[in-house]
């Protein structure tokens, strides 16, 4: 690990004013930054500790029926919060299924949003990154490519973004509030995770020295609550990264579905918003047919980035079939609802059924 | 150097730092001498070296030790009472909750924190979903699922040894 200048800011604006020193980083948990810190991937001259900053690790029910998650809220803290859980159970359903609870105690919020790829060429510092070192080209193309993208990636880099709370984040229209030197603004969170285009480096829609302050979910994201779930597919049953994850979340009217979300990870650089699948949705009846042509448009731009990753298209259109068919079940009593495996028995895909009773 | 005040087992510990580098877990063995936290992968993986910290598990090896001034840690250290084990540690002799025992410090506070948490309650299946943070390369899951769940309070952990397995 380098040596840097470590400071502990004691408000946002000082935080912000810190920042603006060449090489400055902002510090959460650590949990993602300190790990790299460690391997050499990243190497900060400055570490402003934001973990004290005042106001920031609140959970707001606000007036007009939406929530304002504080940056500095813990993601156990998140997805134990009985209000937030019963109203947004996507949402915590995917906090559960991320990293372990050691983890879940320390992350925050928004160092959730700041997470690097896990792609294991950007983490071996010796090896050529587009993202890491740009310019110096991408080991990853035509390596070990079986967890790389196949959705919106590049000939420059075939990383995918790992966070699993992002995914359901995107399908409810969550909003990311940035404080920096020029005041404070709002950004789409589908708009805050960049595609890798020509310039892999730059990952968010942060400048240098911005600070996120919130994550925002708009009043319409608690009208899915009853029919909402976050599926991850992953090697094994906990405790690891998604192959592929989907969230969905189903209003509906009478026997026809309202209204649909949908989003997916694991396969882009970005959580993966597929609005074309939720217009084929609406006005429907949740039934398999609909659900695999939903399926189908989701991944009609899908490309494999490698051999090894052909399998990650259909496997996500499955895995969008029956999150969405789950959904239409109804949200299960208790999160996370366990077998965490989407294949532990019943193997079956389960037809729609009373709330709670998707897992027996 | 980066003066820090710690409470660690109920002790107050003042430490001057000379580098911000270090984390909590070396912080804990190598300026405390405390060496039941282990080090085993030290990149949060395999949970050797969990820790309360202000009552709350977490990995010591992916903490800033600077950043934790004036926080409450207790460490395998700190869990008995004299020689009076803590429950859980009995319950993980009782139950032959490991082999080399490389790794049984962090899972017993990982167990610790499971319970205070108490989302898990008597359910085998959630015990490993919560304990899965913690990674014992000898395999004695077995045991170890049934050491959590007697000290949990669900009484004969015997009887559950098919379903913890």
């Amino acid at each position: 690990m380098n040596l840097f200048d470590y400071t502990r800011p004691a408000s946002v604006a000082e935080a912000i004013a810190a920042a603006q020193a060449p090489g400055a980083a902002y510090l959460g948990a650590g949990t993602n930054l300190l790990d790299l810190m460690k391997g050499g991937v990243v190497t900060p001259a400055r570490l402003v500790d934001v973990t004290r900053l005042p106001g920031l690790d609140r959970i707001e029910f606000l007036d007009d029926g939406g929530v304002r998650i504080g940056a500095l809220v813990r993601n156990s803290d998140l997805a134990h919060d009985p209000r937030f859980a019963k109203t947004y159970p996507a949402v915590a359903e995917a906090l559960l299924a991320g990293a372990s609870a050691q983890l879940r105690n320390a992350a925050t919020a928004a160092g959730n949003l700041m997470q690097r790829t896990r792609c294991p060429y950007f983490a071996d510092a010796t090896s050529p990154c587009n993202k890491r070192a740009p310019g110096s080209g991408c080991a990853a193309i035509g390596g070990a490519t079986r967890l790389h993208a196949v959705l919106g990636w590049s000939e420059h880099c075939i990383a995918t973004n790992p966070s699993d709370f992002c995914v359901p984040l995107a399908a409810f229209d969550a909003v990311v509030e940035i404080e920096g030197a020029g005041g404070r603004r709002a950004v789409a969170l589908v708009d805050f995770h960049r595609l890798p285009g020509d310039a892999p480096e730059r990952e968010t829609d942060l400048a240098p020295g911005e600070l996120i302050v919130a994550v925002r979910l708009p009043p319409e994201a608690a009208g899915f609550s009853a029919h909402a779930r976050y599926l991850k597919v992953r090697d094994r049953t906990s405790y690891a990264f998604a192959v592929v994850s989907a969230a969905a979340g189903l209003r509906l009217n009478g026997d026809r579905i309202g209204e649909a979300r949908l989003a997916l990870g694991g396969v882009a650089l970005k959580p993966w918003r597929a609005r074309e699948a939720e217009h084929l949705l609406a006005g429907q009846a949740p039934d398999p047919d609909v659900f695999r042509k939903a399926a189908d448009a989701a991944l009609a731009g899908a490309k494999p980035s490698g051999e090894a990753n052909v399998f990650k298209i259909e496997l996500a259109r499955r895995i969008l079939v029956r999150a969405l068919t789950l959904a239409a079940a109804g949200t299960p009593e208790r999160l996370p609802a366990l077998p965490a495996s989407p294949f532990a028995a019943p193997f079956a895909v389960p037809s729609p059924s009373p709330a709670g009773a998707a897992h027996g | 150097m980066i003066p820090l005040r710690l409470t660690v087992n109920g002790t107050v510990r003042e430490v001057l730092l000379e580098d911000p580098r270090v984390t909590l877990l070396d912080l804990l063995r190598e300026r405390l001498h405390l060496t039941g936290s282990k080090k085993g992968c030290d990149r949060g993986q395999c949970g050797a070296c969990t820790v309360l910290v202000d009552g709350r598990r977490i990995n010591a090896c992916l903490a800033l030790a600077v950043s934790l001034d004036g926080a409450s840690v207790t460490t395998i250290e700190g869990l008995a009472d004299g020689d009076a084990l803590h429950p859980v540690q009995a319950a993980f002799i009782t139950h032959d909750g490991f082999q080399c025992g490389f790794c049984t410090p962090g899972q017993i506070m990982s167990a610790v924190g499971l319970i205070t948490e108490g989302q898990a309650g008597t359910d085998p299946e959630r015990i490993r979903e919560g304990m899965s943070g913690n990674l014992c390369r000898c395999g004695a899951y077995a045991g170890i699922s049934e050491a959590v769940l007697a000290a949990q309070g669900a009484g004969d952990g015997a009887a559950i040894r098919e379903d913890a397995a």
